[in-house]
């Protein structure tokens, strides 16, 4: 196994690794947690770029590994050039954030959990872009959104960081939703959810009738998690992150997730008139506000944010246009928008850390105080205005050309050029606000801090972005040709089209509507006042946020009503809910039902025994029913339904059963009279009568149904499938008895899972006994004083005696279990009265003083036998639990048999011990130190 | 006989149903262990009944009952244990925080003087 077929996943999960790590480092010190990440980054970027030469060559390198076959779902990588662009991009931006937010961060901020978020956002990022599989994609799309959610609400205290990531969430969270419808119907469409397979089934998906509810689909998760219109309202709300998570949310990542699937499904669903309009239309709709907006936004964050809009738009109308060149375009600006974003984002972020403010209407002139910075934030606001010799320029050229050359297929689509060199006018305008109104127009207005330059570190990851954005300005085709040209191919899933960048093509078209849109843009930010004026009048007349809060307080209202109808903070209400749905749905069933309610079974004959004790059984429950306000009387008449149960199940051939439910019962009405004398004896009569009857007749209705149910069962013939237990009880599992032989070996499995509820229920119960204090009542049900007499003589005597015997007892029933009625459960039972007998008899102190045992290990020991025995059959080749037995023979005893079922049982039996004595002794000991209390007060 | 083992379930049953919706805390769990009988019974039932041929492999056998069921009610027994034992240990400990033990944590006397919850 080489390491290029393996490396893949493991750049993705490196950083959800990382992630622990850099939370638990920055126990030790600050900045370890700052280091871990950066180490964490590059050692990912190590493990991707060997495999860079793949996509050069012109191969895609996939790495899979099944997961759910059945279900079409891989783990499953590739990596062409478009996975390696956005790889490359979102580790190398994400070493520059990483530095950058070291710096930014206060003392009062976690940096473990900054990066430990930061960290995983970055693996579900890198998810995204290397999946082979649509449906693996779409978790790490799923985590990206909540990630986000972690890094937009870091600063928790704060009300509009905790709305913004809520909004943020539900809106990529709905849209990953329907991306999720999207592609199971792609897969529907193509028969796999493999990308290789869709990308090469374009023709297909577009000619199948669900492609239109496919690409809307599709479209509306592209559009969430992009901010295209008309959801692009949660961006500019998600600035309330700290900045470098907005720099490397907005830039490179998050919201470029969305951009990226449009890439990436480019060749199965792009080409149609369909596409060109909702993608186009969405793409074109949000260039024009997003750049309007961004001129009228005071904040420097919300200009940035709204540019950012107004950026993806572009980049989404140039998908929309369906043709190789404007993907060539496209991703030519994706590369570029992320270099000068991501700068003007850390700028913006050192401005807010060094003045304390970034409202624009207080920053002026701070040239004088930040030369360095104001110099950088020049050169990539240009580079975001489109100035020449800078990478904007170029891709924004290719931008105008490919609009231009849309304009020729329709006489609709004239207006698009104007449009966009309108857009880009705006855009100019904004560009020079950062600018002017920033590091010039005066002097600063009462900051709340001094401004001065910020560490030299802290500057250090905008040069090298600017350096990035000169250099690609410059020698484009040297710098960004190979990149480019192996991303588009891999987003086009064909040879890339000849293309060459550069900074001269001569006069033409899109050179006069970048001079137009520049001299546009002089002239909008000089009448900036007339725009602020008209936008006041207009203002939050459409306000996203306001129709969102709107919907979002319905939907809480409703749900909220919708409780309030079900829930009213009561058990018997729900309880009530619960048993009417299940009789409900089983009068349904019977309702629909057209054959005869009974079969044609022949019955048993009823005998004056079974008559009788049935009877009594039925008196027995009613009178339970009746008189449980007096509990004691209640308990003894559920005592004797439970033995006549047992009774029932010696006669219907299931001795295991009778021997199991006789002791269960005495450890259960011990337990339950232990419980009762912190309870009060006598239950209050029910004031509300009505609901007594209503009580009562669905408790008929639901034993009536239940009987009906019971015997139209008993009364049809059935083909069991236990022949195959009976025939193999003995040559598979060498037992006789073969209900032991299920528990402990067929369906071995399944005991192992019962011991596990029992012993959890056993320490459950411990640990609600904790610092548990109950006042022992002082007198008892009848007023009398409790008897202060010490434990009776004969009952000592007589337990001390039998103690021995009863184990005796357990361990015969115990051992002969595997072919004769007994085994682990009844024995531990068994073994659980004996010991609950002496405690009852002689007394807590007596019996603990000489019973040492833990009862914790005893469960615990047992649960490691029971699986030991699994283990020890999977280390010699066989699947879990596999039993083996082999023949014995004894002197005296004769012929035995030896399983290692009963291993085991013995498992089971520690189990059950365990448990069983240690809730009842828990209990105990609560009496006990209650009467202990309550003696030491009356002295 | 199925008639007289179906009339007993459905008693078990109608009378578990009405315990456990009564308002507190002792009836539920003795409502809920009748409730308990009653679905292990049944459970057990659908094995069909047979008289005097236990699941014990012989020669001499003339046939045996459903080992199935027994194998799967011989568990639930068991498990039912524990969860009544939950339960009332629950019980006392919703007594001892809220100091009563109605189910809702309130009782009907302090119904109107804004009850503990």
């Amino acid at each position: 196994m080489s390491f290029l077929s393996v490396n893949l996943p493991l750049v993705a999960l490196l950083p959800f690794f990382g992630a622990p790590l850099a939370a638990f480092a920055a126990r030790y010190h600050r900045l370890a947690s700052a280091w871990t990440a950066g180490l964490v980054t590059i050692l990912s970027l190590l493990f991707l770029l060997p495999s860079a030469r793949f996509p050069f060559n012109g191969d895609t390198l996939i790495q899979s590994w099944d997961w759910i076959p059945a279900a079409g779902l891989e783990f499953a990588f590739r990596l062409d050039g478009l996975a390696l662009l956005f790889a490359l991009l979102i580790l190398v931006i994400g070493l520059l954030i990483v530095i950058y937010a070291r710096y930014y961060l206060s003392d009062r901020d976690s940096m473990g959990r900054f990066f430990a978020y930061l960290l995983m956002f970055m693996g579900s990022m890198l998810g995204i872009v290397l999946s082979e599989n649509l449906i693996q994609l779409l978790v790490f799309w799923e985590l990206t959104s909540l990630t986000s959610f972690l890094l937009i609400s870091y600063w928790q205290h704060r009300q509009d960081a905790r709305q913004g990531a809520r909004m943020a969430l539900a809106i990529t969270g709905a849209g990953g939703l329907a991306l999720l419808a999207g592609i199971l119907l792609i897969g529907h469409v193509v028969g796999s959810f493999n990308l290789t397979d869709v990308l090469a089934a374009g023709d297909e998906i577009r000619a199948h009738s669900l492609y239109l509810p496919i690409l809307l689909l599709i479209l509306l998760g592209v559009f969430t998690k992009s901010a295209q219109f008309p959801f692009h309202f949660w961006l500019p709300h998600a600035m309330a992150a700290p900045t470098p998570v907005s720099a490397y949310l907005h830039s490179a990542t998050m919201v470029k997730a969305g951009i990226f699937l449009l890439a990436r499904l480019f060749p199965a669903l792009s080409g149609t008139t369909e596409w060109m309009w909702l993608v186009g239309g969405a793409g074109l709709l949000t260039l024009i506000l997003g750049a309007y907006t961004a001129l009228v936004k005071h904040d420097l964050k919300g200009l940035l944010a709204y540019s950012t809009l107004s950026h993806l738009g572009l980049i989404t109308l140039l998908f929309g246009f369906s043709t190789p060149m404007a993907t060539v375009a496209a991703i030519f600006h994706i590369i570029n928008h992320a270099t000068f974003k991501a700068s003007l984002f850390m700028v913006a972020g050192i401005i807010d850390h060094e003045t304390g403010t970034r409202d624009m209407r207080r920053l002026n002139g701070l040239l004088k105080y930040m030369p360095h910075t104001a110099v950088l934030a020049m050169i990539a606001a240009a580079a975001m205005a489109g100035v020449p010799l800078l990478n904007g320029f170029l891709s924004k050229e290719m931008f105008f050309e490919q609009a231009v050359l849309a304009s020729d297929t329709s006489m609709i689509t004239w207006a698009i050029p104007v449009l966009v060199t309108l857009a880009a006018a705006f855009s100019v305008a904004y560009s020079i606000r950062f600018i002017h109104d920033v590091f010039f127009n005066g002097e600063a207005k009462d900051l709340p801090k001094t401004p001065h330059e910020p560490p030299r570190f802290m500057k250090i990851p905008v040069d090298l972005l600017v350096v990035l954005c000169l250099v690609v300005g410059i020698a484009p085709m040297l710098v960004a040709g190979p990149i480019l040209a192996v991303a588009v191919s891999g987003s086009l899933q064909t040879a890339t089209p000849d293309f060459s960048i550069a900074l001269w093509h001569g006069f033409n078209l899109p050179l006069l509507m970048s001079v137009i849109a520049m001299a546009a843009g002089v002239w909008l930010y000089w009448q900036r006042q007339i725009i602020y004026r008209l936008h006041e009048q207009l203002n939050e007349r459409f306000d996203g946020k306001a129709v969102f809060d709107r919907l979002l307080s319905q939907i809480n209202g409703f749900a909220a009503m919708i409780t309030r109808r079900f829930d009213k903070g009561s058990l018997q209400h729900a309880a009530l809910w619960i048993i009417g749905t299940a009789v409900l749905a089983g009068v349904i069933g019977f309702a629909n039902q057209s054959a005869p309610l009974f079969g044609e079974r022949a019955l048993l004959p009823i005998d004056a025994i079974s008559l009788m004790l049935v009877t009594g059984l039925i008196i027995a429950s009613v009178l339970t029913a009746v008189l449980h306000r007096q509990r004691l009387v209640a308990l003894i008449t559920i005592g004797v339904v439970g033995l006549i149960v047992a009774l029932g199940f010696v006669k219907f051939s299931a001795p295991d059963l009778a021997l199991t439910q006789l002791s269960i019962e005495i450890v259960t009405i011990v337990l339950l009279l232990l419980a009762l004398f912190f309870l009060p004896q006598l239950a209050p009569a029910e004031s509300d009568k009505t609901r007594l009857w209503r009580d009562g007749g669905i408790a008929l209705l639901a034993g009536g149904a239940v009987s009906v149910l019971a015997m139209a069962v008993l009364s049809r013939d059935f083909m069991p499938i236990s022949g195959f237990f009976i025939e193999n009880s003995v040559p598979g599992g060498g037992g006789t008895n073969v209900v032991n032989v299920i528990l402990v070996d067929f369906r071995g499995f399944d005991t192992l899972g019962e011991i596990v509820v029992l012993a959890l229920a056993g320490l459950g119960i411990f640990a609600m006994m904790r610092g548990l204090k109950l006042p022992a009542p002082k007198l008892d049900f009848s007023g009398r004083d409790w008897s202060n007499d010490p434990h009776p003589p004969i009952m000592q005597t007589l337990t001390r005696l039998l103690f021995p015997l009863m184990l005796m007892v357990a361990v015969f029933i115990f051992l002969r279990g595997h072919n004769l009625p007994g085994g682990g459960f009844i024995a531990g039972l068994i073994a659980s009265v004996a010991l609950i007998a002496q405690y009852l008899a002689n007394g807590i102190d007596w019996t603990s003083d000489r019973l040492r045992f833990d009862m914790h290990k005893v469960i615990g020991f047992g649960l490691l036998i029971a699986v030991m025995t699994g283990v020890v059959a999977m280390m010699l080749g066989y699947p879990f639990l596999t039993s083996a037995f082999t023949y014995l023979y004894w002197p005296v005893v004769g012929k035995f048999e030896v399983a290692s079922a009963i291993a085991f049982d013995i498992g089971v039996f520690l189990v059950v011990v365990g448990a069983t004595v240690m809730i009842l002794v828990q209990l105990g000991k609560l009496t006990h130190e209650a009467n202990h209390r309550q003696q030491q007060e009356q002295k | 006989m199925e008639w007289l083992i179906a009339l007993a379930i459905g008693v078990m049953t109608a009378c578990g149903v009405f315990l456990t919706l009564r308002p507190h805390t002792f009836s539920v769990v003795l409502g809920l262990t009748l409730l308990a009988y009653a679905v292990n019974v049944f459970l057990f039932a659908m094995g069909r009944l047979t008289i005097g041929q236990p699941v014990v492999i012989d020669a001499t056998a003339t046939g045996y009952a459903d080992p199935l069921p027994q194998a799967l009610v011989l568990t639930a027994i068991v498990i039912a244990f524990g969860m009544t034992a939950f339960l009332i240990v629950l019980a006392l400990k919703a007594r001892s925080e809220l100091g009563n033990d109605h189910v809702d944590g309130l009782h009907i006397s302090n119904k109107k003087n804004g009850a503990r919850r």
